[in-house]
């Protein structure tokens, strides 16, 4: 056990987690799941939020197995490490519009971090600017950061704190598989079902599950975070979590072009749009969010199965972001940008700030 | 007594800061800091050794002693 705890934290073990995240979300794609989203916690949460009825936009509905996966893959790995550890308490209202904004500016780009990876590794040029941006939000944040910016600490808690995300997720696993008999075969609600466009592109389930809780054991030892990696590289020329994200940008890449999942261009891309200005501003917003939070929306999963109460507040907010992004015309779609996408990036981006350059108490 | 820095129920990457800070206003010689997550843990010990500090570290309970020192 204590070897392989010790791999987990090399150079190595960071290397191979970006680089089996890489090869199994584009494995992900070709069993089933929509076009350069093999994995998109972003996506995916917007998915799960639509099928709860939260937006009623019907092409992304679905119960995401990959999210549920995530969480408990992660509590698994916690608990097998003895790394669980319940806490709650450092600005949960903070942390939960720092969710719910970030999913706004990765709605209007149309994806997370590892989506932005994935798009890029498939050939998508938009996600250049996506990226751009993303790291471009973070050095706001470093820049906080650096200016005693802080959410305040945590308290020990019950473990029943660490539960609760984990058991929602449970309860999510239970609708979907229930789904089908509640209703008019997932059409009619409480539960609803895409019938066609992204939300219906998906991997059977189980297989879906099983690459979730992969994924989140592996990234739960690792501390497999997108942020991080810009972040530390900015505050302090540390390289580890980058390495670990070339290598999931490397996984893809070369797995995408064995499955032919790899088309060059910018045009007609799937899930995305041309409209760079946005493409860039959206991830400027995510980013800094991200920072200000303290990891990517796949590290906030991860730290909520190993009992962080604060990171599930956040997970909440970023699932209700996306349904009041798509019920206010925030989120963006393959025609371009949603009517009040940029002006909610600013709204975001304000509350950003306000939070950045108000929450500097000393330690 | 040692000095201390007091990084407990701080999130990434509030306890990699302050240990950053303390090293480079010291210099050379011997701190504490104390943290009770392992990612603190292993982030703090990573960069202090690149930055040529030794580590040690002391498990008490569910939290860590880490112990700085560079001659």
């Amino acid at each position: 056990m204590d070897k392989t705890k010790a791999f987990f934290g090399t150079r190595a073990g960071i290397v191979a987690t970006g680089a089996i995240i890489g090869i199994l979300a584009a494995l992900l794609q070709k069993m089933g799941n929509p076009g350069n989203m093999g994995v998109c916690v972003a996506c995916f949460e917007r998915d799960i939020a639509g099928a709860l009825g939260l937006h009623r936009a019907a092409v992304v509905q679905y119960i995401r197995p990959e999210i549920i996966g995530f969480v408990i893959g992660a509590l698994t790995a916690a608990y097998a490490f003895k790394e669980f550890r319940p806490r709650a308490g450092s600005a949960p209202i903070v942390r939960f519009f720092l969710g719910f904004f970030a999913m706004t500016g990765a709605l209007v780009f149309l994806g997370c971090p590892w989506r932005a990876l994935l798009r890029l590794s498939a050939g998508d040029g938009n996600a250049i600017a996506g990226l751009i941006g993303l790291a471009a939000g973070i050095a706001i944040g470093v820049t906080f950061l650096k200016n005693g910016y802080n959410l305040g600490r945590t308290q020990k808690s019950y473990a029943s704190v660490g539960w609760i995300l984990p058991l929602a997720m449970g309860t999510l696993l239970m609708f979907l598989l229930l789904a089908p008999q509640m209703g008019d075969n997932g059409q009619s609600g409480p539960i609803f079902f895409s019938a066609k466009g992204p939300g219906a592109l998906h991997a059977p389930i189980a297989v879906s599950l099983l690459i979730g809780l992969i994924i989140g054991f592996i990234a739960q030892r690792t501390r497999f975070c997108t942020m991080g990696a810009v972040r530390d590289i900015i505050l302090m020329r540390d390289f580890h979590l980058a390495s670990g994200v070339l290598a999931l940008l490397a996984g893809a890449f070369i797995t995408n072009l064995i499955l032919g999942q790899f088309h060059t261009g910018f045009e007609n891309q799937p899930i995305a749009h041309t409209d760079q200005l946005w493409n860039f501003g959206g991830m400027v917003l995510a980013g800094l969010a991200f920072a200000l939070a303290g990891g990517c929306p796949g590290r906030q999963l991860f730290l909520a199965g190993e009992g962080d109460g604060d990171a599930g507040v956040f997970v909440l907010g970023m699932i209700i972001g996306a349904g009041f992004a798509h019920n206010f015309s925030l989120a963006s779609s393959p025609k371009g940008v949603g009517l009040y996408g940029p002006l909610a990036v600013l709204v975001g981006l304000a509350f950003c700030f306000f939070v950045g350059l108000t929450m500097r108490e000393k330690l | 007594m040692t000095d201390s820095v007091d990084a407990r129920g701080l999130s990434c990457p509030q306890p990699v800061i302050l240990a950053r800070q303390r090293m480079q206003s010291m210099g050379r010689g011997v701190f504490e800091v104390k943290v009770d997550t392992d990612t603190a843990r292993e982030n703090i010990t990573r960069l202090a050794q690149k930055e040529g500090w030794d580590v040690e570290i002391r498990e008490a309970g569910r939290e860590y002693v880490l112990v700085l020192t560079r001659g």
